[in-house]
């Protein structure tokens, strides 16, 4: 026997007994397809929201401290007596 | 707008339907190959290729010209392979195929790679890609596999090893 014989064998063994789908079973695909979907939405929903409220915050807080603006130079010591 | 969305929604449900009449038997048939059980009582598959199913469904609309078969089948492997790979240690007897199954002689890897190989007619080099497997591996899988179901060994020794899973 060769190696497609052997194949052709192997494959008609598998082939023997076909199982009868259940009934119903597109109605439980749907069912949980569309669970899901309506997970995934919830999901992106909630992954869009929060980069909102980040946004939001970052504005806020770039706003009230104003990290561009220079601080006014306070450091130094005066030179007086030298 | 709504309507638009309503009556695509209708075109996706009666395709999808459709796609689960023509494939349905298939899938099921492949999926009691992969768990080992008998054809007429295969809980196993029978979830597995519900779960393929919903996924399927679930990207429909994200197919873009792609074989929903192909996906769900994708899916269905994957899936069972993952499963395999965390029952292959302990718990033999809740893995063990069914006598009935025409692969009952085969462990997990050796039904996967047969069933994708030969069943399902995937390249070599495909399935090595689909498992993460390397080509070797895969062609000796199914070299072994396709000799254990050619010449099943320990026909006559099964029934005992039956009643010692009964019996305990």
């Amino acid at each position: 026997m060769n190696r497609l014989e052997r194949e052709a064998a192997a494959r008609r063994i598998m082939e023997r007994v076909q199982p009868v789908p259940p009934p119903g079973l597109y109605e439980a695909a749907v069912r949980r397809g569309s669970r899901l979907l309506r997970r995934r939405t919830a999901v992106r929903r909630v992954l869009w929201l929060l980069l909102a409220v980040g946004v939001v915050v970052f504005a806020v807080w770039a706003l009230t401290v104003q990290p561009w603006a220079q601080a006014p130079s306070e450091t130094t010591p005066t030179f007086t007596d030298w | 707008m709504r309507e638009r969305h309503a009556s695509q929604g209708a075109r996706r449900a009666r395709d999808f339907e459709s796609f689960v009449a023509g494939a349905g038997g298939r899938l099921l048939h492949t999926a009691t190959l992969l768990t080992g059980e008998a054809p007429h009582d295969n809980p196993r598959a029978r979830r597995l290729v519900t779960l393929a199913l919903a996924h399927t469904y679930a990207s429909w609309d994200r197919l873009r010209g792609e074989d929903p078969y192909d996906r769900a089948r994708e899916y269905l492997a994957t899936r069972f392979a993952r499963g395999a790979w965390h029952h292959h240690g302990g718990l033999l007897s809740r893995t063990r195929p069914h006598p009935d199954s025409a692969l009952a002689d085969l462990g997990p890897h050796e039904r996967l790679v047969l069933v994708l190989r030969l069943f399902e007619g995937i390249g070599e080099e495909q399935v090595s890609a689909l498992l993460g497997m390397p080509q070797e591996r895969v062609h000796a899988l199914c070299d072994r596999a396709t000799a254990t179901v050619l010449h099943p060994p320990r026909r006559a020794a099964r029934p005992v090893a039956e009643a010692g899973v009964a019996a305990s």
